[in-house]
């Protein structure tokens, strides 16, 4: 399955989480916010210069950085 | 329950954080929940306004208090800090928990947000490992219920297994449910039998080996904490957990011999299976938040209304390119402008009852036959030093600050937060950092503490450092009277208080450059390390409580702010009227020192005067423009003249230029923080060493930019 960077996911798709690059603290974060694998993460709108960006997450909306979003890997079938 | 914790060292996090009602019959309450779940609200709700705020202990923490009653027994809520999880990542986190394993509470009240369900059972499941004493609150329904979404409490309750209440906290509805729900828990009425969270065969299998060990270790301990638990965390590694239980519990994990033994065999077992520690913890916590994905899918209903999208097409404005940044100036100047015309009057009626208070003072001296010396530097030295801090502090900031509530309850500020990160990202530092910074305007002292938000501690740091470069409330009229006489002095009628306007604004502007050219230098030396993770969330939008606004912001912030103030206040009347009245040969100390600093003032396009004005200033910003007043007219006491003209003159027949006010300006954003922010830094960060640095960047910076304008305008002949 291919997959894609978050930060990459276009304004408005919806995709599946494959998997977290992130580790520590950080990862820890995440899964507690439900980011877990096969989760569905939509991007909702990015921020007037472009970053951070927010994303739906289990219905509540989540701003997250191209740092931070690059470490979660998305399916991109659904481009 | 039915312990007494004395002689076990149990109720200690209790005790230190002095969470204890007024009898020991009282039941203890812990509240935790989600961040944005209104959780505050059900605690204002329930407690009123029988509330005690503080700090943790040894934690930067917030930790407040409250009371209520039913059938007739006294109840302390404990407000614990709002968290979306349990596995101490954060002070926050661990505090949560710590009070939740080891304050022995009699209840813990989880409250849930109706209108996201999935991502709040998360916590709910946490707790319930640790303890199943638990009634979970299912608040924001009203909401809930105009977003059509329907959750059932009831289906919610068998399958959790616990009390579920569903409250609607703005309105004060469900509340007594939820009461009489605690109240059955407490007194054992209801007997909970929590859901037990089902791990997969390898899991099980490795605490299968570990809990008959702990169980045995706890054995005769009054320990309230689950076993089970406790294995997890063990399985873990979690070493926060050992550390504790040490501490509050007398337990001490690593010297039992027999159960390090199964842990490892555990940790053996769980690698032979290809588990590693990082997969291990994903496991964990990917069960919780499938078994919140799988119960959220029974109990909530949803469909979609035209409610739904408000937040969206509201959202659509509020940070869209063209009209997110102009609608925030706006909110802000609006609420600077309200602040700054509301205050005058409030502050004038104020200054006129000290002003009355401090003749009846001198008359009770004077009755008294009291020396001169003793009056002056009792009423004119400390006495009116106080009461011009008071005077010319309390308005603005009882107005600013529940104004600036008004906007965090309302939800805004997150938003302007996630339409500056870029800036902040670009300098090194929080988004968040901005709203520190606007509460800065109000106070620094309570933009210091507003740095709690921030979770990272190296952005919080340089928020804390810099916060000083935004003007708060004690300097704006400064800025407002010097350009108004100086800057805008060629300009009639309207067109000078746009120039005057203009002219601070400019100021401002400049001090958020300073701020984030300062971040981005701190990160890169003193600060060096790798950005924080950011992770900020958009909470819907919702109507604030207004009347609970008002009071809060004024008991929490402006009351707090001000007694802090008023305790520097106090000595540094005594130190400034003594300077002033202390004469060796035909000069004061004033003098003398204002002499002596006079060449390197000059430097700086200031003047000695100007400058021991900022340093006597110390206490507060409030009264450096009465210490220049009081020195060039020679009084021996701070006062303040009737009109800007006169003001004008005094300061020009004193040597003022135009540069001279340009460098004041100036050397008003960028100099040390007042008396009470570095009080609040020290607590804030527990250091002397940040609080020097909070000390020593801002004044290195006002040197230096000083020196360049005094500098180059004078090179140029502009003066």
């Amino acid at each position: 399955m291919e997959l894609l960077p978050l930060h990459l996911l276009p304004i408005g798709c919806t995709s599946r989480v494959k998997r977290i690059n992130a580790h520590g603290a950080l990862r820890r974060r995440l899964m507690d916010l439900g980011l877990i694998i096969d989760t569905e993460v939509k991007a909702i709108r990015r921020s007037l210069s472009g970053d951070p960006t927010l994303y739906e997450i289990r219905g509540t909306m989540i701003a997250l950085r191209c740092e931070e979003a690059s470490k979660i890997l998305v399916e991109r079938s659904v481009l | 329950m039915g312990l007494t914790g004395q002689s076990t060292g149990l109720a200690t996090i209790r005790r230190i954080s002095r969470i204890q009602g007024q009898s020991s019959t009282d039941i203890v309450v812990a509240l935790a929940g989600n961040p944005n779940t209104g959780k505050s609200t059900v605690f204002n709700s329930l407690t009123g306004l029988k509330q005690h705020t503080g700090n943790w202990p040894g934690k930067t923490v917030t930790n407040a208090c409250g009371w209520y009653g039913h059938n007739g027994r006294n109840f302390v809520l404990v407000d614990l800090p709002g968290t979306y999880s349990l596995m101490a990542n954060s002070p926050e986190e661990e505090v949560a928990r710590d009070f939740i394993c080891f304050g022995d509470p009699h209840a813990t009240v989880v409250v849930v947000d109706a209108t996201c369900m999935e991502r709040n059972l998360n916590l709910v499941f946490q707790i319930l490992e640790i303890t199943p004493r638990v009634v979970v609150c299912v608040n924001l329904m009203d909401e809930a219920y105009r977003k059509g979404i329907q959750v059932d409490l009831k289906r919610l309750s068998d399958i959790l297994g616990i009390p579920v209440v569903g409250t609607s906290a703005l309105k004060g509805r469900g509340l007594d449910r939820l009461k009489e729900a605690v109240w059955e828990v407490v007194c054992d009425k209801v007997k909970p039998h929590p859901v037990k969270i089902e791990y997969d065969d390898a899991v099980e299998e490795a605490l299968g080996l570990l809990e008959p060990q702990i169980k045995a270790l706890m054995a005769g301990r009054d320990c309230n904490i689950s076993s089970r638990w406790l294995a997890l965390r063990i399985l873990e590694g979690d070493q926060v957990i050992i550390k504790v239980l040490k501490q509050y519990a007398e337990m001490d994990i690593l010297a039992s011999a027999e159960l390090m033994q199964k842990v490892s065999e555990a940790w053996d077992m769980l690698a032979g299976r290809g588990i590693n520690a990082d997969q291990l913890r994903d496991r964990l916590i990917s069960t919780l938040i499938r078994k919140a994905e799988e119960i959220s899918r029974e109990v909530v209903r949803c469909r979609e209304t035209l409610y739904n999208r408000l937040d969206y097409k509201i959202d659509d404005v509020l940070t869209s390119k063209v009209w997110g940044i102009p609608i925030m100036l706006a909110l802000l100047g609006i609420i600077f402008w309200i602040t700054i015309e509301a205050a005058n009057y409030p502050s004038q009626v104020l200054s006129a009852v000290f002003f009355y208070l401090e003749q009846k003072l001198i008359e009770l001296f004077t009755a008294f036959n009291a020396p001169a010396w003793l009056s002056g530097l009792l009423v004119e030295g400390m006495y009116r030093t106080m009461a011009w801090v008071v005077s010319v502090m309390l308005p603005p900031m009882a107005i600013f600050f529940p104004l600036f509530t008004l906007l965090e309850d309302l939800g805004y500020l997150p938003r302007v937060a996630f339409n500056l990160d870029n800036f902040f990202k670009k300098a090194c530092a929080h988004g968040k950092q901005a709203l520190t910074m606007c509460m800065g305007f109000g106070c620094n002292a309570a933009g210091v503490i507003a740095c709690r938000i921030i979770d990272s501690p190296r952005e919080r740091l340089i928020a804390i450092i810099t916060n000083n470069y935004v003007p708060c409330n004690g300097r704006f009229p400064t800025l407002i009277a010097l350009s108004t006489i100086f800057i805008a002095a060629g300009a009639t009628g309207a067109f000078k208080s746009i120039v005057a306007t203009l002219t601070v604004l400019g100021i401002i502007v400049l001090g958020v450059l300073i701020t984030l050219i300062v971040s981005k230098i701190l990160s890169k030396t003193i600060l060096r390390g790798l950005p924080s993770s950011f992770v900020l969330e958009l909470p819907p939008y919702r109507k604030p409580q207004v009347g609970k606004i008002l009071v809060r912001s004024l008991l929490d912030r402006t009351l707090f702010v001000l007694g802090r103030a008023v305790t520097v206040a106090a000595p540094a009347g005594l130190i400034i009227w003594s300077m002033a009245n202390i004469f060796i040969a035909d000069m004061n100390l004033l003098d003398y020192a204002a002499n002596f600093l006079d060449p390197f003032a000059r430097l700086i396009g200031l003047d000695g005067y100007i400058l021991m004005a900022f340093i006597l200033g110390l206490p507060a910003n409030e009264i450096v423009i009465p210490i220049v007043i009081m020195s060039y007219m020679s009084t021996g006491v701070m006062m303040e003249l009737d009109s800007l003209d006169a003001l004008r003159e005094l300061l020009v027949n004193n040597g003022w230029t135009w540069l001279t006010a340009v460098c004041t300006m100036l050397f008003s954003i960028n100099h040390f923080p007042c008396g009470t922010t570095l009080l609040t830094i020290r607590k804030e960060t527990r250091s002397m060493k940040w609080t020097a640095i909070s000390f020593l960047v801002p004044i290195a910076t006002g040197i230096i930019v000083c020196f360049i304008v005094a500098q180059l305008v004078r090179i140029l002949g502009l003066v």
